[in-house]
């Protein structure tokens, strides 16, 4: 159970990182983008936006603290 | 216009090629620097023997682990490969490029080879002298989790990078010439790589792991880019100049809370 965990644990952190949010805003920016190529919308502006707005709000956020 | 999905000539060298080897050459460099230094403050105070055992050790797990997943992946359809991988590769990248940006605006230290190098020795001197199956267990294990774990970061980068532009050999290619570039560095300095600006480099492959992952993600959910290949060049351009201006704007503000004695 212990080495399972570690396992999980070692993956999340690889994949999701520091921010799950960015991961989570990233999963809802390519659904986004395929729900509006499949209505015909070639949305390719989306996910460039996207990440711009995730990575700018990840960094506000982690830097609202102040410097580590 | 391409047809999305294409796979692109192999005779071909087009702007995402010679992206794809500068961005495989140069993620696997900054991994094999990392993995380096471990390995290099284990071996020099514990021995060679176990060490490189351990390096060896993790180097064939690695090498099992591209030959299953390399063929693996090949029959997935490129559509939805691109979307996984496009996925896969924007979360990773922008977990780069989010420290790198970090580290340049002075809110996190930038790493220092020569501080790990030092640790790692202290570490390793300090360690107990377990012997199992005729191994020195702290230098094979230590070794052994240091390159396997860097390692996959490079596996990583060069499966998804590879797999996606149907050009693994290529991507293979550049992180193969890091890894000779790097360990044979490491062997004339016969110490850690202090020089290599390492955040600088984190920077570059940061936005180009997040730039392919926009573009092929984009691909892979049915996005026809406008200009084909060359919107990459423009998605590489959007995103370098917004890490810029993040970076004056977080600058500016860590100034702005710096106390006044400590600014005079």
């Amino acid at each position: 159970m212990k080495y399972l965990r570690s396992f999980a644990l070692f993956w999340w952190n690889f994949v999701v990182g520091d921010d799950w949010r960015v991961a989570a805003g990233l999963a809802i920016g390519l659904g986004l983008t395929s729900l509006l190529t499949h209505k015909g919308v070639n949305a390719w502006w989306l996910l460039p936006l996207a990440v711009a707005l995730l990575l700018a709000g990840s960094l506000w956020g982690e830097t609202r603290r102040g410097p580590s | 216009m391409r047809r999305p999905g294409r796979i692109s000539d192999p005779a071909e060298v087009s702007t995402s090629t010679i992206l794809l080897i500068l961005g495989a050459f140069l993620a696997s460099a900054v991994e094999f620097v990392e993995a380096l230094t471990i390995v290099l403050g284990v071996g020099i105070v514990r021995g060679w023997r176990s060490t490189l055992i351990g390096v060896t050790a993790a180097t064939i797990v690695l090498a099992v682990l591209i030959a299953a997943l390399g063929p693996a992946l090949q029959v997935i359809p490129i559509g939805t490969l691109r979307l996984i991988v496009g996925a896969l590769l924007l979360a990773f990248g922008l977990q780069w490029l989010r420290k790198a940006i970090l580290r340049s605006s002075g809110y996190t230290p930038h790493k220092d080879e020569d501080a790990v190098f030092r640790r790692e020795r202290e570490e390793a001197a300090q360690a107990g002298n377990e012997q199992r199956a005729g191994l020195d267990w702290y230098s094979f294990t230590v070794s052994f989790k240091g390159v396997l774990l860097e390692g996959l970061e490079v596996v990583f980068i060069v499966i998804s990078f590879g797999s996606a532009q149907g050009r693994l050999g290529l991507a293979a290619a550049g992180a193969g010439a890091a890894l000779v570039l790097v360990v044979g560095a490491g062997v004339l300095a016969r110490g850690p790589l202090q020089r290599v600006p390492e955040n600088n480099i984190k920077f570059v492959v940061g936005l180009l792991l997040t730039s392919f992952g926009c573009f092929w993600g984009a691909e892979g959910a049915g996005v026809n880019w406008p200009g084909d290949e060359v919107s990459l060049l423009g998605v590489v351009a959007f995103l370098g100049a917004l890490s810029f201006v993040l970076v004056r704007l977080l600058r500016r503000q860590r100034l702005a809370l710096v106390p006044a004695e400590v600014k005079a």
